[in-house]
């Protein structure tokens, strides 16, 4: 028989374990959604190879088109992504055949300045639409969690990644086996070859930017499930994305979901052990240690 | 050719001369005597993460001429969002002194308000703090700022003793606690003040650890895991705004249920959205801070003023607020008027001197020490009671006993 201080000492370590677990799967959780956010971020630039700089200005547009269907209509964001995915695509594939294209293979510093504008853009008109204040979209489910033995999950999260990982999943089957998706992979493996054997490369780039920014107003209805909306948060999403395809490696699919489970993961673990207001940090201090490390990123193809 | 000489002054020169370099020198001075009214620039963060504070704030400064001219004071207020960024505070407090603000009221946020600081000790240019505790607002010698507030000290000083009898008067016995706080200005004075003098308050619980956090956080779940595995009874905060719903958000999806919550002093558990947005939740929280007296003939005036300019908003919820708000522009004024000048180094030395008995918060007499602090502000102990802010402690104030333990999230209705 186990003596009295013994059971509250294993009973007591039992508990921190479970809190552990508890931290690492709500950080799975939530970096499956900036997973599926900087996945736009990641097929975009293996593509086009245009480095979106407006990304996360794009994910907080997702989010206003969430929250103000949620609002308007009480439509639920995890419905109403699919529509706001679809409207993505139709603006991302009008964007690169308009504006984009003709950028392409133009220096990186002009396209970089080209997209900082178009985030800027972005940024300044959802400041003058909504004001800057954040704004939750309060979902009925939104204190509801679930307890799994000792763990306890919040239900959004849960929904969240659920749909991040359907979108995700959705996508790799669309570039492994559809006729479209073949071509795009062409495009991104042998530019020159795709354009001799006479596919459309600037369709496929504009479709590919499409897919890039579906991917993104997904994830933007899914983030305002998690956090409310606010014009500022483009530029730390777009960091926040960076981070995560330099992490997982630019251009790769699986490296993008990968990075965002990490990064969410690394950043939940060191707010529970060191400081919630550090938290950050650890992100950096991973991106860091990659580049040192293995610059092309985890699952980063060798240049 | 000769060169043309130049005319000799004569002495009707002289005297025309003398008399416009009279008239130069003596404008000011009629300026100074047809001022019938102060221009008073109030700086508040009424947009971005401090905004549910600074719009309250804001719905006290757009009353208040209004009731100072039923006292008898005339002003003339410009208002400013500072957007809850101290390098937009200072930007536009130079910007409304070149406009010609003769006085600066503000700005809710500690860190917005050292900024305008140091532009108003530049110009010469009265600055009354209307809430914004951090110390060094009067510790750092500037001569033309006043704060009518109490510093983080006063507040946690004040917070711990209510805390002290609370227990009393609700008979619990809490053996833990964590001390959880927003990391910008306001919140890491508040933790300093919290380690001097948490040690000595005699309070009857031991402080496990202390939490800081980033207010602008998209959720507070790490910070409630956290909490939870450390398992305190009590739960002492140091919330801004939104980060107050954020956090019972989390803790109500992780089942985490405390004891009590209890603030030393800080807002964001009393403000419209937290209740709008957590309905039954929102209740019994405890935050210690002071709030009006609503037995002076003033507090009832704002209150009567307050309710057809604000239908949607409650003057119970906002009375802090609105109330120092108030309170500042009530000093600018008065200072004003002894003053009779709007000449900066006289309406400062006037302002320095404020002795005003009949005002809307709890406590003495508006006084200011040599720092230019109103030492006199107590707290009392304010409990949301079916989404209202109530008074349950000082006794001679209260309007109804206190709760403690708080009861459990489910069983709320």
């Amino acid at each position: 028989m186990l003596h009295p201080g013994h059971e509250e000492s294993a009973r007591r370590t039992s508990m921190i374990w479970s809190i552990y677990v508890n931290v690492v799967v709500q950080g799975v959780l939530t970096g499956l959604v900036y997973g599926l956010m900087a996945l736009g971020l990641s097929v975009i630039f293996g593509v086009v190879r245009v480095v979106n700089f407006a990304h996360g200005e794009f994910a907080v547009v997702g989010m206003y088109a969430a929250f103000l269907l949620f609002r308007s209509l009480g439509l639920d964001p995890l419905v109403t992504m699919l529509p706001i995915a679809a409207a993505f695509f139709a603006i991302g594939f009008a964007l690169q055949a308009s504006l984009i294209n003709s950028f392409v293979g133009r220096a990186e510093h002009e396209q970089f300045i080209l997209l900082v504008g178009v985030g800027i853009v972005i940024a300044n008109v959802l400041l003058m639409t909504f004001g800057p204040d954040a704004r939750p979209a309060n979902l009925p489910y939104g204190f509801d969690s679930y307890l799994i033995g000792p763990l306890i999950v919040d239900k959004v999260r849960v929904y969240s990644a659920i749909a991040a990982v359907a979108i995700a999943a959705a996508l790799f089957a669309f570039f492994r086996w559809t006729a479209t998706g073949t071509a795009i992979r062409a495009c991104a493996d042998n530019l020159a070859g795709a354009a001799v054997v006479g596919l459309n490369v600037k369709r496929l780039y504009a479709i590919t930017f499409g897919i890039g920014l579906a991917c993104v107003g997904a994830a933007g209805a899914l983030m305002v499930t998690i956090a409310d909306a606010a014009p500022s948060l483009g530029p730390a999403y777009t960091l926040l994305a960076f981070i995560i395809v330099i992490v997982g490696g630019l251009g790769s699919m699986a490296g993008a979901l990968i990075g965002g489970i990490l990064i969410g993961v690394s950043e939940a673990l060191a707010g529970f052990i060191i400081e919630p207001s550090m938290k950050s940090m650890f992100s950096f201090a991973l991106l860091i240690a990659v580049l040192v490390l293995r610059p092309r990123g985890l699952m980063g193809r060798r240049a | 050719m000769r060169a043309k000489l130049p005319i000799p002054p004569n002495r009707r020169h002289v005297l025309i001369g003398s008399a416009a370099a009279a008239a130069c020198l003596a404008a000011p001075a009629i300026v100074r005597a047809q001022a019938k009214s102060l221009k008073i620039a109030v700086l508040l963060p009424r947009s971005g993460y401090l905004a549910p504070s600074g719009q309250s704030c804001h719905r006290g400064a757009l009353i208040a001429p209004k009731v100072l001219a039923e006292f008898g004071h005339a002003v003339d207020l410009v208002h400013v969002d500072i957007e809850s960024n101290p390098d937009v505070a200072r930007t536009q407090c130079e910007r409304v002194i070149n406009d010609g603000a003769q006085c600066v009221v503000g700005a809710f946020d500690s860190a917005s308000t050292l900024a305008m600081a140091q532009v108003c000790e530049q110009r010469k240019v009265p600055l009354v703090v209307n809430i914004g505790a951090a110390p060094q607002l009067t510790e750092q010698g500037y001569k033309y700022l006043v704060r009518n507030f109490p510093t983080g000290g006063q507040l946690v000083t004040n917070g711990l003793k209510l805390i002290n009898d609370l227990l009393a008067a609700t008979k619990v016995e809490p053996k833990t606690a964590v001390f959880l706080h927003a990391n910008d200005t306001f919140g890491t004075a508040q933790r300093q003040a919290m380690d001097r003098i948490f040690p000595t308050a005699g309070l009857p619980f031991r402080l496990l650890d202390s939490i800081a956090y980033d207010p602008k956080a998209q959720d507070l779940s790490v910070e409630v895991t956290k909490l939870r595995a450390l398992n305190p009874d009590l739960v002492l905060v140091v919330t801004r705004a939104a980060d107050a719903i954020k956090l019972v958000r989390d803790m109500v999806r992780q089942h985490f249920e405390p004891m009590g919550i209890v603030s030393p002093g800080s807002p964001g558990l009393y403000d419209e959205e937290f209740y709008q947005a957590l309905g039954p939740l929102a209740d019994y929280p405890i935050y210690n801070i002071p709030w009006a007296n609503p037995k002076t003939h003033m507090t009832q005036a704002l209150e009567a003023a307050f309710k057809p300019a604000n239908p949607n908003f409650r003057f119970a919820v906002e009375s802090f607020n609105v109330g120092f708000t108030f309170e500042a522009l009530l000093i600018a004024a008065d200072g004003f008027k002894r003053a009779g000048t709007t000449d900066g180094p006289e309406l400062m030395e006037a302002i320095r001197a404020t002795d005003i008995a009949e005002h809307v918060m709890i406590g003495s007499a508006i006084k200011f020490d040599a720092k230019g602090q109103n030492v006199g502000i107590p707290s009392a102990a304010v409990q949301n009671r079916n989404r209202t802010p109530t008074v349950v402690l000082p006794a001679s104030i209260a309007t109804t006993a206190p709760v403690l333990p708080m009861p459990g999230w489910q069983k709320r209705t």
